[in-house]
């Protein structure tokens, strides 16, 4: 840590200690089982500590006991609130190593169902974090419109979170019958629910004082944190994956990416809202585009793929999520890495809490909008 | 000040609408044609017995490892009732490890399991989880009364088709035989 790194308060010099205060594992702000150790000097936050693994489970261990097809099921539990983005991650990895491509139907049935996938997401950040700064209202409306989405899921996977739905090479079975007017209805009342919240919340006082000028971090410091997804372009930085490395079928689409101004707790709020926008927006385009044909790459069923590597990585609503596959050429793969956007994301939180009051810290987490499961692992 | 009272117009044009919330164990609602409940085993009526042939694929492919079968020799296949040779003796799923992935469904060429609507099996006993042959088929029964399933692939799967398919290659074999 040099250059700009704020300095930590390690060495008392006068003789003075800081306070710490110790929050979580269970707190209803931490989303999850996280713990931070908080340094305080008086009513600002001088240092953080984040402690981390109260929910690892092992997946990236338990993968190499599973065959690819199993492992989808374990990628699925990562980020439990985006299930099909990584479900789509890890096929692409797969992919990548059997030199597969999805037929071009599956690959439009993945980016939709991705895209409301990370509106339902958006959403239900926009409701817990309004929860955490004080709005007791927004989480009432995003959740009912999340809702939608999950009924929609559950019409075409067959299961509201844990989809097993994307198959390497393709998707399970082909989308029912009324599936685009479905999701067309499914984006028209989404869109009046972002609206509403957007009115709700956006531009309220309350809500500005709580975020406005907030954990701010520099573009040139979270690009030196890692930081990816939202909480990079919060900070004015327009890096978004399905942009800079198209895939699936994002460079047909026509998107921008919205990105913030100041990087505090609202621009990284505000980015999001309007992603939620943007993704419908691309819903709606992959939908007229969608051809028929088959949705499931001609070949075997079981994968094996040859001995080699492949790196795949993709835009989740946390950000830029990667996966390194190591085969060593039996059913099983040899390593899975996951490079998890929460975990990276978390590197910024001790520079974004560096001065800012207590009562902020738990704004400035909720803003990372952190998901346990994918920290862990 | 003025945002505030946006909000509020918001949240008072919901307050005469009606709620969505569906109050759960007083009220249920549907669940989707597609919904993956608990898995359950299907029945082959035109043999009376399951389509299970104990092939252990699923037990195999299964991410939790939750279930376990055994089968044994099927003495409907000496007596020319059914076509299948082995068929299923004890079949055991622990429905607390089960993830409700659909890989069994998606493993099995025998038409033999599907993924149920169940999904309220809570019960007051400790091994009340434990489902056996008997209760998964029960849950089949239930779920081809309901959704009016028919076999995915009957020429191999369902014993009246099958029989009826083998008899007839085997009559024109002989007519051949009896030909030449």
């Amino acid at each position: 840590m040099e250059g700009t790194a704020a300095p930590m308060s390690a060495e008392p010099q006068t003789g003075v200690v800081d306070m710490m205060l110790n929050m979580g594992p269970q707190h209803p702000a931490t989303h999850g089982v996280f713990r931070m150790v908080l340094s305080i000097d008086g009513e600002r936050v001088v240092g953080v500590r984040p402690h981390i693994g109260y929910l690892h489970r092992g997946s990236e261990k338990l993968s190499e006991h599973e065959s690819y097809g199993q492992v989808i099921t374990l990628f699925d539990r990562l980020d439990y609130v985006s299930n099909l983005n990584n479900e789509l991650v890890f096929a692409r990895a797969a992919e990548e190593l059997m030199g597969v491509e999805a037929p071009e139907r599956a690959q439009y049935i993945r980016t939709i169902l991705c895209e409301l996938n990370r509106v339902a997401s958006h959403l239900l950040f926009i409701g817990t974090y309004a929860l955490d700064v004080g709005a007791m209202t927004p989480v009432m409306y995003t959740f009912r419109e999340r809702e939608r989405v999950q009924n929609l899921f559950e019409h075409v996977t067959g299961a509201r979170m844990m989809h097993n739905y994307f198959r390497i090479g393709g998707v399970k079975e082909d989308v029912p019958g009324d599936f685009a007017e479905r999701v067309r209805s499914v984006v028209r009342h989404l869109r009046e629910g972002v609206e509403e919240t957007d009115r709700l919340l956006t531009f309220n006082e309350v809500y500005l004082a709580r975020t406005r000028g907030v954990g701010v971090i520099s573009a040139a410091d979270a690009v030196s944190c890692g930081l990816t997804g939202p909480c990079l372009r919060g900070s004015g930085v327009a890096y978004d994956v399905r942009k800079a490395y198209p895939y699936e079928v994002y460079d047909r689409l026509e998107f921008d990416v919205p990105v913030g101004e100041f990087g505090d707790c609202w621009d990284r709020y505000w980015v999001r809202l309007q992603e939620c926008y943007e993704s419908l927006r691309m819903t709606e385009q992959a939908l007229e585009q969608m051809p028929d044909g088959l949705v499931m790459a001609p070949g075997r069923r079981i994968a094996r793929p040859p001995k080699g590597e492949a790196y795949a990585h993709a835009e989740n609503p946390r950000g830029d999520i990667g996966v390194f596959l190591v085969s060593d050429g039996t059913d099983k793969p040899y390593r899975v890495k996951v490079r998890p956007p929460s975990f990276c994301n978390l590197v910024g939180l001790e520079r974004m809490m560096d001065g800012a009051y207590v009562a902020d810290a738990v704004a400035i987490l909720g803003s990372l909008d952190i998901v346990l499961g994918e920290v862990d692992r | 000040m003025i945002s505030g009272l946006l909000g509020l117009l918001t949240t008072l044009r919901w307050l005469f609408r009606k709620p969505v919330t569906a109050h759960y164990p007083k009220q249920h609602l549907p669940v989707q044609e597609r919904y993956m409940g608990f898995p359950a085993l299907l029945w082959d009526d035109t043999a009376a017995e399951p389509f299970c042939t104990g092939c252990m694929v699923c037990v195999r492919e299964c991410p939790t490892q939750c279930m376990s079968a055994q089968m044994h020799d099927n003495p409907k296949f000496a007596s020319g009732e059914s076509h299948r040779r082995k068929i299923i003796q004890t079949f055991e799923i622990n429905l607390n490890r089960c993830i409700l992935c659909g890989i069994c469904v998606d493993v099995c060429a025998f038409d033999a399991i599907e993924m149920s609507y169940e999904h309220e099996l809570s019960s007051f006993s400790r091994t009340g989880a434990r489902a056996d042959l008997g209760l998964l088929l029960e849950l089949g029964g239930r779920y081809t009364e309901t959704t009016q399933w028919q076999a995915t692939n009957p020429e191999k799967n369902v014993a009246s088709v099958a029989l009826a398919k083998r008899a007839a290659a085997k009559t024109q074999a002989g007519e051949a035989e009896g030909k030449a």
